[in-house]
């Protein structure tokens, strides 16, 4: 069996527009501030936590295939290109990039745009928003502008489907299908993600954003972190709750080290938490839950996570990090990253 | 666990269909499907789901549901929250599932493929919210049942089944992405048994997206055909179960056909627009005849992806041109979306299951429209019904977004 590595991270969030950024936010431990967002026929706007404006314009937004996308695709390209960071300065462009793509309910700015259009005259909706509103429209932009992605997927699920994607990038680098394999979960809010989640949690706070990790199984490659374990996907069902799922995961994760970090997805619903806390009831070491800072960001939180846990470990801060995916509605996985041996060189302070 | 990655076979199992379920506006199941492909029927009526009146197209492949469903484990409360989509994923998946004889089990993967889930459902979830924004009622269930993953624990819920959920969203290849991907599974040993299937209804917002691209047909579609003029739109859903030939033998299993090769690749080239040579879509047929050990001689029928569109239809025609050489000039292919129209994240699983019929019972899927040949395409289009000798059927799926992806299956005896 071979090794799987952790070649870079990347971010985009709440906190900012790099791991940096998410790192403080993180370090700090306070809730980020929150901005209204108008629902119609509410006087009374819902709060969420938008990525703010960057600093400069990105580089990459002046690619022509980027010109008419929307946020989210803004957000996964972000995270991707910092994540491959590395990677590129070490290939040199010669290496095959698998792509995976993980979304929860996608590209729903464009949707709504879409529809709203549709609804008022269908005879002047934008051709040009239509194809933004797919599933596939962030993978297939990161393609094009990555250049080297030999193969792509887009996987749709809750949460928790970010630890899918990334044993589908274990798998293409298990079998030499690629080089090197992005794993990217990115979310952008709108008022109707934030009314739908007002519906399930009215304390939950809508985030948006992006994340980023690239798999590699040649130690060269790495960042100093290593993938040691994902867990089996427990599927919720009628048979199996959520949290006996749950349950499920953490008894496959084993026992750890009192030092390791725990990157959980605890957010800011009490009922929603329940099943978490109990499968992780006797954690005693040092924990961090990302959705409490940042806020719910669906998938892009789970990806967050994963790339907190990362940069824990290849910052030297912790030797081994678990992830816990509670996702809302399908399954419950769980990772383990671990520190890679001392000889690989490792991510830079500032999360390039 | 997902990882590390169990160790794969010393040899790949062999992966082969004991089960299918098919739903498509030529009807539900094998038998009526089997005989429109076959006669090259048409089915496509006014859309009567939604207001099509201010749309440039009004016509669409619809399906006919049954007023009620199969006997289930779903509750009648479960069955009330089902769209449209997911009660024709439900059908297709119970049709599957039942030809194989599974009876309940732990550990079965379920792999999906489709573009817009419950789509329905969040188009009304919108009106609602914008029209009654201060009315609540069912925005809870339809934010839950939106979800294609929802849709598919109530597969595993109906069926009494459990195992992982992986749902695939390459666009218009998703079906063909997620029957290639349950392959996969059992090849690399990670499953003895998958239920994999591809679904996506009729919705209005895709629908109108399609129109508003100018990408449907303003008169019939004709894939392929000198004078086409664009896609219609279909609905349906397909399942296939796929074990291992070991296991199936072992239960004394009936074998429908088996998959023996799966490619895909990516184009890059444009969010809506094939490459013009066909690029992506000659890489994924190579690397599947690759990892099915078979050459174009080989192969006796293909299902193009062949949506009727110039742009599509002149890339994968120069693709098939390139891929086939001289065996192009005498290689049967049609486009089943000439009978029930394109189905998005369903065509490719139906599209299958259309390539195991014609394995099956020996014959071509004949195109119900085809008028004047385009000179790009020196292959015989199958616009006849007609008895053959099929052996080895190549289906085509290529993705908005560029996601390629193509199946081989062999014909059992």
């Amino acid at each position: 069996m071979s090794r799987v590595f952790v070649a870079g991270v990347g971010a985009v969030s709440p906190a900012g527009w790099n791991v940096a950024a998410l790192r403080q936010a993180l370090d700090q431990g306070q809730p980020l501030p929150t901005e209204p967002v108008v629902r119609p026929g509410w006087e009374k706007p819902l709060q969420v936590r938008p990525v703010p404006s960057p600093a400069t314009r990105p580089e990459f937004l002046a690619h022509p295939r980027l010109r008419r996308t929307s946020p989210i695709t803004h957000y996964a390209a972000a995270a991707a290109l910092e994540a491959v960071a590395g990677l590129r300065a070490k290939h040199d462009g010669n290496c095959r990039l698998g792509l995976v793509v993980c979304l929860q309910s996608g590209c729903v700015n464009y949707s709504c745009r879409f529809f709203d259009e549709m609804l008022k005259d269908p005879a002047t909706a934008s051709p040009l928003l239509f194809p933004e509103t797919v599933f596939a429209a962030p993978a297939s932009h990161l393609a094009t502008l990555l250049e080297a992605v030999s193969l792509s997927y887009t996987l749709v699920g809750d949460p928790a489907c970010f630890l899918q994607g990334a044993s589908l990038g274990a798998q293409w680098l298990e079998e030499n299908r690629v080089d090197a394999c992005l794993i990217v979960g990115a979310e952008e809010a709108n008022w109707i993600i934030a009314d739908a989640l007002w519906h399930f949690e009215r304390r939950a706070v809508l985030a948006s954003g992006g994340g980023a990790l690239c798999l590699c199984g040649d130690p060269e490659m790495s960042a100093g972190v290593e993938l040691m374990a994902i867990t089996d996907p427990h599927t919720y069902s009628a048979r199996n709750s959520r949290l006996r799922a749950a349950q499920a995961m953490r008894g496959q994760l084993g026992q750890s080290s009192p030092g390791d970090l725990l990157c959980d997805g605890l957010g800011d619903s009490p009922r929603a938490n329940a099943p978490e806390l109990s499968a992780w009831r006797d954690w005693t070491g040092p924990r961090v839950s990302p959705k409490r800072i940042l806020g719910e960001g669906l998938m892009a939180s789970a990806a967050w996570q994963c790339v907190a846990a990362c940069d824990a470990v290849a910052n030297g801060r912790f030797a081994a990090a678990n992830v816990s995916l509670v996702g809302s509605n399908q399954q419950a996985i769980g990772a383990r990253f671990v520190r890679a041996d001392s000889s690989i060189s490792h991510f830079s302070s500032d999360g390039s | 666990m997902l990882f590390p990655l169990s160790p794969p076979p010393a040899a790949p199992p062999r992966v082969v269909v004991t089960g299918t379920g098919i739903v498509t506006a030529l009807g539900i199941g094998w038998k009526p499907n089997a005989e429109g492909f076959r006669a090259g029927r048409l089915a496509f009526r006014p859309v009567s789901h939604f207001d099509v009146s201010r749309q440039r197209v009004k016509v669409a492949a619809e399906v006919d549901l049954p007023d009620a469903l199969p006997p289930t484990g779903l509750s009648r409360r479960q069955v009330a929250r089902l769209d449209r989509a997911g009660a024709m994923l439900l059908q297709a998946a119970c049709g599957a599932w039942q030809q194989a004889q599974w009876q309940s089990a732990d550990n079965v993967p379920l792999v999906l493929g489709t573009t817009a889930g419950g789509m329905s459902l969040g188009e009304a979830y919108f009106r609602q919210a914008t029209r009654t924004p201060r009315r609540h009622r069912r925005q809870t269930t339809r934010a839950i049942h939106y979800q294609a993953q929802i849709q598919g624990r109530m597969v595993l819920d109906a069926l009494g089944f459990d195992g992982p959920i992986t749902i695939i969203s390459n666009a218009c290849a998703s079906g063909t992405s997620a029957i290639g991907h349950a392959w996969d599974l059992i090849r690399r040993g990670q499953a003895k048994r998958v239920l994999a299937g591809g679904y996506d209804a009729l919705s209005e917002l895709v629908f109108s997206g399609f129109d508003a691209l100018q990408a449907l047909s303003p008169t019939v579609c004709r894939p392929f055909d000198a004078r086409r003029d664009g896609l219609a739109m279909g609905e349906g859903a397909a399942a296939v179960a796929l074990e291992t030939l070991e296991g199936a033998r072992r239960r004394g299993a009936a074998i429908l056909g088996e998959i023996i090769g799966y490619g895909t690749t990516i184009d890059r080239h444009h969010l809506t627009q094939p490459h013009p040579e066909g690029d992506a879509a000659l890489g994924a047929m190579r690397l599947a005849c690759e990892a099915a050990s078979v050459t174009p001689a080989d192969i006796d029928y293909v299902n193009a992806h062949g949506t009727g569109t110039v742009l599509n239809d002149s890339a994968e025609a120069l693709a098939i041109r390139r891929w086939a050489g001289g065996r192009a000039a005498t290689l049967p292919v049609s486009s089943t979306k000439a009978s029930i129209g394109h189905l998005l994240g369903g065509s490719g699983a139906v599209e299958a299951v259309v390539c195991l019929m014609a394995l099956r019972e020996q014959w071509l899927p004949a195109q119900g429209v085809f008028e004047s040949p385009d000179p790009a395409c020196n292959f015989p289009i199958v616009h006849q019904p007609q008895d053959a000798r099929v052996n080895v059927a190549l289906s085509n799926s290529f993705g908005f977004g560029g996601v390629n992806a193509t199946l081989i299956l062999r014909r059992w005896i």
